[in-house]
């Protein structure tokens, strides 16, 4: 469960909102000329990384307004809220050390979970 | 492999129980290659790697799991079974893994609790009963076994349901499936692990796959966090990780991963005989042999990896749990916990060749590939071997989503498991 700061209702529950997936997917403009193998990639392909992630989210049950969310999927942790059509800010992640591996926070698979010796001095989490 | 029997438990335990080996073989180390290797130790790859060996011949060949084999999505479902999807392709796969789970535990010569305790899909209005009665029939033209409840015999068949027409959404039918059910988990990939590594293939956990090597467009091995294996094929099985993996060799798929949770009661004598599920209020329930209910309902709608979800969800479910089933109210759940599912737009999975050589990918099952795991396993393994898919496999190709022959059980087959 996550709080998202809307840019214009402020924090509210993650159940007020609806998701719009993947956020900067343009509709291509010159569909005319397009193959399907192109078709394919805007209508069904998707990124889906394990790690930063630009995604479009819907105030539903507050301003109803859309808007863009930078979020971090290895831990849920939201790293950027900004306005539909802006690019998205650079920012920093807790990152899993490998591609398929688990953060050190956040994560609910301990059993795959890289914990940098940092975290073990700090008492933070364990395997 | 020493076989399990009842001789065994007797000696055994007349012996102190020192006579136990265990289950598979842990070699320390992966070998420098191997004929195949199959990435992600769930459900599905440890039946590809048992079928990869038992059918075809290939025991030179290891299942790399980066944490312990059924620490995925093999270990966090709720194991419903059933094969009564509406399309002629689903149905094909679906019906052949529900083939093989009724002679599976004898198989693997583990015990799987493999219990065929019926599967209900409830119906709660017209249009949706229309939808149900449509899908028997379907059902029945591919010869997967359905038929259509009236209430009283729903009533009949799953005694603690509540169906007073007075409910926000009364139930007015369902359909049942009697050779669906649920099974053990654990046992299951422990059984295909146990009988895989009997027949030769490596079982490497807590070692991840973190490159795809190729040249020139074909597989030449893989490099782990314990040292690069070379080997001609690869079979990727890695579920929740699939976009992931894919992503090593520039491959896009259409697949998103979603959080999917479950949740279980405190243990309760036997009071639920079958298994449950309402698509319309979006929960469903079974119990298990230790006696707790076993309760789930859709997806988080968002992505993520962590393996957990929302409190929301959870809420949303226990309030149309209650008033189906009003004697839970009282009862105190115990877990609940969360996996990742990996989800294909048609909610139907890819079992595919790729434009990488070697390269082969069975993922986006999504919220119900537990079902298919023997039909996943066994269909894949032949792909991988021959090259080539079989009729059953052909459908579910990549490829589908470009020249748009979908199976899209979205709507089609009650979205949940
Ligand atoms: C809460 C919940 C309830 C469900 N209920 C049902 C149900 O009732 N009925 C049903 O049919 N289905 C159900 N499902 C879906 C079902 O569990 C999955 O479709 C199925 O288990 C996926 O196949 P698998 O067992 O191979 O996946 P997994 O067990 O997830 O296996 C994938 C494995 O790959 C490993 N891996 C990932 N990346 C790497 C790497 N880089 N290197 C090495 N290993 C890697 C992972 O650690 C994992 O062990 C449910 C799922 C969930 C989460
Ligand atoms: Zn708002």
């Amino acid at each position: 469960m996550f709080v998202i700061k809307c840019p214009n209702c402020g924090e509210r529950d993650l159940s007020e909102f609806s998701y719009g997936g993947e956020a900067h997917i343009s509709r291509p403009e010159w569909r005319d000329e397009m193959s399907d193998t192109e078709w394919a990639e805007f209508v069904f392909m998707r990124t889906n990384p394990k790690g930063v992630f630009a995604e479009r989210w819907n105030h539903a049950a507050g301003c109803r307004r859309w808007f863009n969310m930078l979020r971090n999927t290895a831990t849920d942790d939201i790293l950027a809220v900004y306005g539909m059509g802006e690019e998205p800010p650079e920012v920093t992640a807790n990152l899993p050390a490998t591609p398929s591996g688990e953060a050190a926070i956040g994560s609910g698979n301990d059993e795959a979970k890289v914990i940098d010796a940092g975290d073990a001095a700090d008492g933070g989490g364990g395997a | 492999m020493n076989r399990y029997n009842a001789f065994r438990l007797i000696r055994e335990g007349l012996t102190g129980q020192k006579g136990w080996e265990p289950a598979w073989r842990s070699p320390a180390e992966p070998r420098p290659s191997y004929d195949a290797v199959v990435i992600g130790g769930g459900g599905h790859g440890l039946a590809t790697a048992y079928y990869l060996a038992k059918e075809h011949g290939m025991t030179n060949i290891a299942v790399i799991e980066k944490g312990w084999i059924g620490s995925g999505n093999a270990g966090r479902n709720t194991t419903i079974i059933r094969s009564n999807y509406l399309y002629d392709e689903s149905a094909a796969i679906y019906n052949h893994a529900l083939d093989l789970w009724k002679g599976l535990g004898r198989e693997l010569n583990f015990n799987i609790m493999m219990s065929h305790r019926g599967v209900l899909n409830l119906a709660h209005d017209e249009g949706e009963a229309r939808q149900l009665k449509r899908r028997v029939e379907a059902n029945r033209l591919n010869g997967v076994d359905a038929e259509w409840l009236e209430p009283d015999e729903v009533k009949k068949f799953c005694p603690p349901i509540n169906m007073a027409p007075s409910i926000r959404y009364p139930v007015i039918g369902a359909t049942l499936q009697r050779s669906g059910g649920t099974n053990r988990h654990d046992a299951v990939v422990w059984g295909y692990a146990r009988a895989a590594s009997g027949l030769g293939v490596d079982i490497i956990e807590q070692c991840e796959v973190t490159e795809i090597l190729t040249e020139k467009g074909t597989v030449t091995g893989v490099q782990t966090t314990r040292g690069a294996i070379n080997t001609p094929k690869v079979a990727c099985v890695t579920a929740a990780h699939t976009s992931v993996m894919a992503n090593m060799v520039g491959l896009r798929l259409p697949v998103e991963s979603h959080p999917l949770q479950a949740l279980v009661s405190e243990p309760v004598k036997p009071v639920m005989p079958c298994v449950c599920m309402s698509n319309a209020v979006h929960v469903y329930m079974s119990q298990s042999d230790k006696g707790e209910l076993v309760i789930g309902a859709g997806i988080d709608p968002y992505l993520s990896y962590t393996q957990r979800g929302s409190m929301d969800i959870i809420e949303h479910q226990m309030a149309s749990l209650k008033e189906l089933f009003p004697f839970v109210s009282r009862l105190r759940l115990m877990r609940q916990w969360g996996g990742t599912v990996d989800v294909c737009p048609d909610a139907s999975p890819i079992i595919s060749k790729t434009p990488v050589d070697g390269f082969y990918v069975n993922g986006g099952w999504g919220t119900g590939g537990w079902k298919a795991t023997p039909g996943s396993g066994h269909v894949f393994a032949d792909l991988v071997a021959r090259d080539e898919p079989n009729a059953i496999a052909a459908p579910f190709t990549i490829d589908r989503f470009v020249s748009g022959a979908l199976v899209a059980e979205h709507g089609a087959a009650a979205v949940a498991h």
